[in-house]
């Protein structure tokens, strides 16, 4: 388990979060991620987030769409199951085009939405711990990693400075699990942390 | 905050630019006429008749597709191109002048006594094919001059009746209901233009101007396709003035997040243009009917007797669909100036090679031996840059006209604030 020791500040206005984000970087502390209840343009370059990489893999599944359409048909009807279809070639590209570009949009549509769902983590059943659950309604929650150089209580000051309305030492699970939040969270031993009813 | 530049002042470089390209454009012409245009040969003429046709079509096409960029953008509220409307607002203005151009052509063609181009014109073709009869009711000289006529004035007309309402803001801050019925009259002079436009560009005027080189053959898929290959070089010829002018230091409030979005366009029609390309080509190749493989015939040839055109045929798909998916299929090279520029240029030669594929082997095709042939295209390029020149001229001329901005425009903080 990977249950780490975090800073958490609750902002309630766009207008402070940005300004919060740039200075808390620039302060050097670890942003491990901020929880908005809707997407926020911008905030990512704010935060200095790399671009991702869905796009190499979505061209990566739509080349094996493509590949695999035209390995297929080539095989049935050259090799496998030659048919004459009003005279044309056995070999005719122009014929195959719609079912390969078709099973090019499944594939990297399917493929892309796996692996968003591998790379947001989610998934039936797979539970992430909630740092603030107002962050799915009206609260952009900032969570700071506390490494072993981290003075916890500059920290905190230094969130509150940047004006959050809320601010937290917490312990979080980071990564996910399978299962129910009531009978979890007493099994990573998070007493001093009652999950939000 | 820093001042905007307002207001263009053409370089002298640039003016150079256009007068020359103008100039090698019209000398080219000549070379043409003297050629070929002056001789007694009617199929001799009828290539130098095609080389300017070709060339105001495609890019009379070009700059009426940068008014249907502008109105539909308008029409659905699309507040992100406000920044960058007067560089559109500053092409369109070349539809009437390339528009008399083309309507002059194209008259000549049909009225004068050379029918090689339009076959359908001349009354001894009509009574002794079949095809021709029964089209005769849509194709024939009356309706093709009426209606010619009236679709590029009615271009021409709403275009700068939206011009002048798009100045009408320049010296009066608007308030907020003013603003509303500025939105309002915006957005139905744009949908007026746009129905105008699904009449003219999008059913009806390829037809009559294009699709008649071949008289005998028909696509009812033509039309989009036509369209497809000209909004594609109208985005890009946006995107290629603004690169310019922000290069210049103008268009301040233009930036990286409008050009990408343009780049989705150029990038998005690109595959649009192929699918219709593909689906037109597939048809026509699963049926097999000799009355519509004709075209293509011409253009591709058979296995056994290639057309001289394969090359162009292929390069045509090669520079019109591998190239955009390939080079602008990334964020990052829409957003690079270099790419884009580079893209831009590929994209309007690509669009005009489709457009010399479309009109030229209906033209050369000789009615003995049924064999087509390539022309020297060297010289319908050069004239191509002639227009190119043209369009340069008017864009710089009329730009530096008017503010650069629309500074009470409802919409500008909208676009200022853009984020793709």
């Amino acid at each position: 388990m990977a249950i780490k020791k975090f800073v958490v500040g609750s902002f309630d206005d766009e207008a402070v979060l940005f300004p919060a984000v740039r200075s808390v970087r620039r302060s050097g502390y670890k942003m491990h991620d901020i929880y908005t209840p809707f997407p926020i343009h911008g905030l990512d370059k704010a935060m200095g987030l790399k671009d991702t990489s869905l796009d190499t893999a979505g061209f990566i599944y739509g080349i094996t769409g493509t590949a695999t359409a035209l390995g297929f048909i080539s095989w049935v009807f050259t090799y496998d199951w030659p048919l004459n279809i009003g005279g044309k070639p056995h070999f005719s590209l122009p014929a195959w085009i719609p079912i390969t570009f078709e099973l090019t949009v499944l594939f990297s549509a399917v493929g892309m939405f796996l692996t968003f769902c591998y790379l947001c983590q989610m998934a039936p059943f797979v539970k992430k711990d909630h740092f603030n659950l107002r962050s799915t309604d009206d609260l952009f929650v900032m969570a700071l990693e506390c490494t072993d150089r981290t003075n916890e209580a500059e920290a905190v000051a230094c969130l509150e400075r940047v004006g959050a309305k809320d601010v937290k030492i917490d312990r979080r699970e980071t990564r996910w699990w399978l299962g129910r939040y009531d009978k979890d969270t007493k099994m990573f031993g998070m007493k001093e942390t009652e999950p939000v009813a | 905050m820093t001042t905007i530049k307002e207001q263009f002042v053409i370089q002298k470089r640039y003016s150079t630019w256009s007068m020359g390209l103008m100039a090698v454009g019209i000398l080219c012409l000549i070379i043409l006429f003297i050629t070929h245009g002056a001789k007694s040969d009617q199929r001799e003429q009828a290539r130098f008749w095609a080389s300017l046709l070709q060339n105001s079509l495609y890019f009379l096409l070009v700059t009426n597709a940068v008014m249907f960029f502008m109105c539909a953008t308008t029409l659905s509220w699309g507040g992100w191109q406000i920044t960058f409307r007067r560089v559109s607002e500053a092409i369109s203005v070349a539809v009437p002048v390339i528009g008399v151009i083309s309507i002059i052509v194209m008259l000549i063609l049909v009225f004068g006594s050379n029918h090689v181009i339009y076959a359908w014109a001349d009354p001894n073709n009509v009574k002794q094919s079949h095809d021709l009869q029964s089209k005769s009711p849509f194709l024939n000289k009356g309706f093709f001059t009426v209606w010619t006529l009236l679709i590029v004035s009615l271009w021409s007309l709403i275009g700068a009746r939206i011009r002048k309402l798009s100045r009408s803001t320049d010296d009066n801050p608007l308030t907020l209901d003013e603003g509303k019925r500025f939105t309002w009259t915006n957005t139905v002079w744009a949908a007026i233009y746009l129905v105008v436009f699904a009449l003219s560009v999008m059913s009806t005027i390829p037809w009559l101007w294009l699709m008649s080189i071949n008289a005998h053959w028909y696509s009812t898929m033509y039309s989009w396709y036509t369209w497809a290959s000209t909004f594609v070089p109208a985005c890009a010829l946006i995107a290629i003035f603004i690169i310019y002018l922000k290069n210049q230091g103008y268009l301040e409030l233009t930036n990286d997040e409008h050009l990408h979005d343009l780049g989705k366009f150029m990038f998005a029609f690109s595959i649009f243009w192929t699918y219709l390309w593909f689906s037109q080509y597939m048809l026509i190749w699963y049926s097999n009917q000799p009355e519509e493989t004709t075209y293509f015939i011409d253009r591709l040839g058979t296995s056994s007797n290639p057309s001289p055109y394969k090359g162009i045929f292929f390069l045509n798909l090669i520079i019109n669909f591998v190239a955009p998916i390939l080079i602008l299929m990334k964020r990052g090279s829409k957003r690079n100036w270099t790419t884009m520029t580079f893209m831009c240029v590929l994209l309007i030669f690509g669009h005009w090679l489709d457009f010399y594929q479309m009109v030229f082997p209906g033209v050369m095709k000789d009615p003995v031996t049924c064999q087509t042939r390539v022309p020297f295209m060297l010289l319908d390029f050069v004239v191509g840059l002639g227009f190119i020149g043209l369009i340069m001229f008017i864009t710089a001329r009329s730009l530096s006209r008017m503010p650069m901005i629309i500074k009470h425009h409802p919409f500008l903080k909208e676009s200022i604030i853009h984020h793709t």
